[in-house]
């Protein structure tokens, strides 16, 4: 899947520490794959959000496929996982293609 | 679809993704039309992508109240607006039913998971286990089979439930093996994902089975937290009951899917019976408009 959001860019593992662990602002990272429904499905959301925090947190897409070491490291066993980074740690995750306001209220854990 | 057809002012609300529980689906296999079988996520796709043409309207937005009595229905969503309705469909569906025992909760995500489309791959070459054995069970058994070393179906019955050509598959696949008469007690593991289940069998034998995913498919719970529940009639697991043209007990109040207390949860029902309640809902709204 083509990722046209501007303000959602894609991580892999080679630059994961740059972009995530060494960021100033919080990290939303979307762990994802192509052949996950409702991965997909929650794409929608995850553009809205990243519009909406755009300046205040960094989202981010991960997809699982291409870089199988970061999500190894971080446990990571289902998808869609979301990871809330905050000063290179991560501070909390959902499990699951959750609604739009649970997903607010995890991002507001960074602030 | 029949409601944008029909040119009513419709509007579709929907908390997550347009799809519900098909998204879960690997392989849907019996809808009319697709006769090479489809992915649950395309079918959905070509769904929405249907209702789109006719030019439905869509909210993403969660609802967290209903007043569903009176001519005008009222629709409270999670950021306090109301709107009001003259007619409405309950079509919220449900959810994978969970087991209730410990250790699930904490492992979820880990290792315990409800959509093996989504999470199989996490498992190649390792011994997994699915709880279960209704078609939705053995399905996806047999997709967790592509990527696992060896899958065991763990039933609280000595025989399957599911469909008879699922039976012969997975009786056919040499990684397919069961446990009978026996169900889940605890799911044992740490921050690094599940180790072992603790089996209690029928017959008062406990075991213990080390794998390290869990699949947990034993049906589904409506999703009615936010139905006016005092106000509609509904059967002992919380499903809406409804007559054979989808009405509720309440005037143009109609239930169409999973929400609806029945005994087959297919998709082709659900398809039909949406057809179904929203020309429940026009016929109504016809008559509303001659009074």
């Amino acid at each position: 899947m083509e990722d046209k959001s501007k303000h959602v860019n894609t991580v892999n593992d080679s630059d994961f520490e740059s972009m995530v662990e060494k960021n100033e602002l919080p990290c939303l990272v979307d762990f994802w794959a192509p052949w996950c429904g409702p991965c997909k499905a929650i794409g929608p959301v995850i553009d809205e959000l990243a519009e909406e925090f755009a300046g205040k947190v960094q989202i981010v897409k991960m997809n699982v496929d291409e870089s199988p070491a970061t999500p190894g490291k971080f446990g990571i066993k289902a998808i869609p996982t979301l990871i809330l980074f905050k000063n290179g740690e991560a501070i909390d995750r959902i499990t699951g293609a959750v609604g739009k306001a649970q997903l607010k209220e995890l991002i507001s854990k960074a602030s | 679809m029949y409601a944008a057809r029909g040119r009513l002012d419709t509007l579709l609300i929907e908390k997550g993704a347009t799809g519900g529980q098909v998204l879960l689906t690997d392989w849907v296999d019996n809808y009319p039309g697709f006769h090479d079988g489809i992915t649950g996520f395309e079918l959905m796709d070509k769904m929405t992508a249907h209702v789109d043409r006719f030019g439905l309207e869509k909210k993403f937005a969660a609802v967290t109240a209903m007043d569903l009595q009176g001519e005008q229905k009222v629709i409270t969503l999670e950021s306090g607006e109301e709107l009001t309705a003259q007619s409405v469909i309950i079509s919220t569906g449900a959810k994978p039913r969970k087991l209730d025992v410990p250790g699930e909760e904490e492992l979820q995500g880990r290792g315990v998971s409800y959509c093996a489309t989504c999470d199989a791959p996490f498992y190649r070459d390792q011994e997994i286990a699915v709880v279960g054995g209704g078609n939705t069970a053995v399905q996806e058994a047999l997709h967790l089979t592509k990527f696992a070393s060896k899958v065991t179906v763990i039933h609280r019955r000595d025989s399957l439930r599911a469909t008879a050509i699922l039976q012969e598959k997975a009786f056919a696949e040499e990684k397919i093996n069961f446990i009978w008469d026996a169900q889940v007690s605890e799911i044992v593991g740490n921050d690094e994902g599940v180790e072992s289940l603790n089996i209690q069998h029928n017959d008062g034998s406990t075991s213990n089975l080390p794998v390290t995913g869990i699949f947990v498919l034993i049906g589904v719970v409506p999703n009615n937290e936010m139905l006016p529940m005092e106000q509609l009639e509904t059967d002992e697991g919380g499903f809406v009951f409804t007559d054979h043209e989808m009405c509720t007990k309440l005037p143009g109040v109609y239930a169409a899917g999973d929400i609806r207390s029945k005994n087959s949860r297919q998709i082709i029902n659900a398809a039909g019976e949406g057809a179904t309640a929203e020309l429940s809902a026009e016929h109504y709204l016809s008559n509303l408009a001659v009074d």
